[in-house]
């Protein structure tokens, strides 16, 4: 009789698999990636390129020499790791600022706590925010959507910013907002956040690929937009139109991509609306009142550091929870 | 909109390739090798010995206790011996063998195919004739079917539920008895609501069989049967079949943790049950055969063949094409819950809805990867669980954890493994886990 296999059940295996889920990440994020080209030319090519293979490189160079085991390349999660990272940076950044980015996305991110699946933070955003606190100057100044000579510009969150902080009222910014062009991507700011459109055409492939669910999205963007609204009705002379806090800044890429980050979010459906809407909220809220013009990132790491308590304490709805009906 | 149940669930490929092949009469075999634990409960009782003489029907082996089932010759012949057979898992089981001499019925049993519709007796009746055919639930689960229609007092029954739905990938024999058997099907509904004293009765199945429903509301339409039988069409999804999704995808209720069907007003049984219990009550027929669906992608012959039990399950795979060279496991029932044998040539039980033949390249299990923590066992988790926190408590042996987390309301469904992308054995750990919390709970009650 022939060696035959036993396992117990199931016998099937649906087609998932971790390197499938990141390449469609990958390949979601190619639209905002070719408009950022559009606008800015070679060098985002040259960034995303450098962000990328630095990712891998500390990722292959740490698995090797400290932690010594077999190479987690083939996950594919270090490129996406690195696309997002190139996506929060401005496209004119020195090459070794985007380096340092890599190793402390990796290597502090992701690899200290033990590699892909044990990570607290988003890999990419701790990156970003080390480089935000630490080089401020640097990754602050955007070249210019016209794309000549790095002029730099100010993102829209930024100016509106600054407009309100002299006491402009809100009526007179407006004319100077472009809320159709915004929307499509002609706005300053980090390379891979402008074309918001771009980014929801990724977010659609996702959720078709069944990579995500609508729950993280909806809900980040849904509080925003509820938040927003309810100051802006309040008082539409000191606070912006909702749909201006939707398309501005990194709020779509923010919302699709990096709080969607498997790892980092809650596991429970309630659990990841609450986590979503913490996201919403505490972005308003910096944005409205805090020292920096934009908060997504700041709002997806402090929610992120909250998932291990929504996942002991916010469990799924339970089958015959509900009560059966009396007759 | 077409029902389902509320939580989880997964969407294998059906692959029912078998769907078009009528069930063929299999050949008596030369020696019937017949456990006496084919059923959930206590082994029965053998009651013949070596060198008595059978006919097919007799009885072999009795019910031992109120969770048992009496156990029927399918043969004619003589007992050759009462001994320890290896079961398919090679684990040696209670067995009467038989060599088969003729195909001699016991005469009390009617042959015929006449439709006998007419069933005057008592539900005490109905229920005493169920239980000496030795009727379990043949969807697989082997429940004696006799327990199951004998509802405790102070419950009241407001609904019978027929499981056609046949969710098992591959799978065919509920389907083809739908099809060629309606009227018996019928008949066998009518007697279920006449022994539990309901008025409603709903078919579940699921939209991928549109012939069956098709086929089913045709006779409904006639009116020579119940007012209150009803067909459900269902949206196919997989685990629709286990008992308690069918119930909570068809009234909406959803048995509580812990309890049963009956809780919510609700008995279930299979197609192939409700067949047996007509059998049973209209023609004297005790449990002898039962359809099995013989498939595979590489097998020749892919059928659903009414076999005897005790028949060697070798014998059906040389019969639909023999055994393809590239076969890496070969599954006793369905894909998702069945069990993989280590040995073929053990019998054909009332509970073997289907042998499955797999390549061995669909039979290697991939290489596991770190948990990424996306949630999709949780989303997938039909009973509401998280798939990926019990078996990890599994592995650490932590049970007072894996008590809170419900972990004994799993239903074995295979949904988190299936869906799992790092490709973790998660319903392995939690099988460990979940038989030592019911170890330690029972152990607690006992007290």
């Amino acid at each position: 009789m022939s060696n035959r296999i036993v396992a117990p059940s199931p016998h099937l295996h649906g087609d998932f698999s971790t390197p499938r889920i990141m390449r469609d990440v990958v390949i979601a994020l190619i639209p905002a990636f070719a408009f950022s080209v559009f606008i800015y030319g070679l060098s985002a090519v040259f960034v995303t390129g450098i962000a990328i293979l630095s990712c891998m490189l500390f990722e292959w160079l740490i698995d090797r020499f400290m932690l010594r085991r077999a190479s987690t390349l083939g996950d594919w999660s270090a490129v996406v790791t690195g696309t997002l990272l190139a996506f929060n940076l401005p496209a004119n950044i020195s090459p070794w600022l985007v380096i340092l980015g890599s190793l402390v996305a990796i290597g502090i991110g992701k690899m200290s706590f033990g590699g892909l699946g044990r990570n607290l933070f988003n890999p990419a955003l701790v990156g970003r925010v080390f480089l935000l606190i630490s080089f401020p100057v640097q990754m602050t100044l955007f070249p210019d959507t016209a794309g000549v000579d790095a002029i730099t510009g100010a993102t829209p969150l930024a100016f509106v910013k600054e407009a309100l902080k002299t006491g402009t009222p809100v009526t007179e910014i407006m004319p100077n907002i472009d809320l159709g062009g915004m929307l499509l991507g002609f706005k300053d700011g980090s390379m891979g956040e402008i074309g918001a459109l771009a980014l929801l055409l990724g977010g659609i492939y996702l959720l078709i690929r069944k990579v995500i669910t609508w729950r993280i999205p909806v809900f980040v963007l849904g509080s925003m937009f509820v938040f927003a609204s309810i100051l802006w009705l309040a008082d539409p002379q000191e606070y912006m139109n909702p749909l201006f806090h939707l398309f501005a800044g990194g709020a779509m890429l923010g919302a699709i991509f990096m709080a969607t980050d498997y790892v980092t979010s809650p596991m429970s459906k309630a659990g990841q609306a609450i986590y979503a809407i913490g996201i919403g909220v505490i972005t308003i809220l910096i944005r409205v009142w805090g020292a920096y013009p934009e908060g997504i990132s700041f709002a997806i790491l402090i929610m992120n550091a909250t998932v291990p308590l929504i996942n002991m304490y916010v469990k799924p709805s339970r089958f015959g929870g509900r009560t059966p009906k009396k007759k | 909109m077409l029902k389902t149940f509320r939580l989880g669930g997964v969407h294998p490929h059906d692959h029912k390739i078998s769907k078009d092949a009528a069930i063929r009469i299999f050949d008596v075999p030369k020696t019937a090798t017949i456990p006496l634990g084919q059923h959930i409960g206590a082994p029965a009782t053998v009651a013949v010995k070596k060198g008595d003489k059978v006919l097919v029907g007799d009885i072999i082996g009795t019910a031992t206790g109120f969770v048992s089932a009496n156990i029927h010759s399918s043969v004619s012949g003589t007992v050759t011996g009462v001994d320890a057979v290896p079961d398919g898992g090679n684990l040696r089981k209670p067995a009467v063998t038989i060599a088969v001499e003729g195909d001699e019925w016991n005469p009390a049993i009617d042959r015929t195919d006449t439709l006998i519709k007419e069933c005057t007796l008592e539900p005490k009746e109905i229920i005493a004739k169920i239980a000496a055919a030795g009727v379990v639930g043949l969807g697989g689960a082997t429940f004696p079917t006799q327990v199951k229609l004998s509802v405790p007092p102070g419950k009241k029954v407001e609904m019978l539920i027929i499981n056609g739905v046949e969710c098992e990938p591959y799978l065919t024999a509920d389907y083809r008895l739908m099809l060629e058997h309606a009227e018996e099907l019928l008949v066998g509904c009518e007697i279920l609501m006449r022994a539990l004293g309901v008025e409603q009765c709903r078919i579940g199945i699921e939209n991928n069989k549109p012939e069956a429903i098709r086929h089913l509301n045709e006779i409904l339409g006639s009116g020579k049967y119940h007012q209150g039988i009803s067909v459900v069409p269902l949206k196919m999804r997989y685990p629709q079949g286990g008992e308690k999704q069918l119930i909570a995808a068809i009234t909406g209720r959803e048995v509580p943790s812990g309890g049963l069907p009956i809780d919510v007003g609700a008995v279930v049984q299979n197609v192939g049950t409700t067949y047996a219990v007509y059998q049973a009550v209209q023609k004297n027929r005790p449990i002898v055969d039962r359809v099995v669906t013989v498939t595979g992608k590489q097998l020749g012959q892919p059928s659903n063949l009414l076999v005897r039990i005790g028949t060697p399950i070798s014998a059906l795979i040389e019969a639909c094409g023999g055994m393809p060279a590239d076969t890496g496991k070969i599954i006793n029932g369905g894909p998702m819950m069945g069990r993989a044998m280590a040995n073929i040539d053990a019998p054909v039980t009332k509970g073997t809805s289907g042998v499955l033949l797999m390549k061995t390249e669909e039979s290697l299990r991939k290489a596991e990867m770190p948990c990424i923590q996306c949630a999709k066992c949780v989303d997938a988790c039909p009973m509401g669980l998280e798939p990926f926190l019990i078996s990890k408590l599994s592995r650490l042996g932590l049970y007072d954890r894996l008590e809170k987390e419900r972990t004994t309301d799993c239903i074995e469904c295979g949904c988190c493994s299936f869906t799992c992308p790092s490709n973790l054995p998660l319903l392995d750990y939690i099988r460990l886990g979940k038989a030592e919390t019911m170890k330690i709970i029972r152990a607690r009650q006992a007290k």
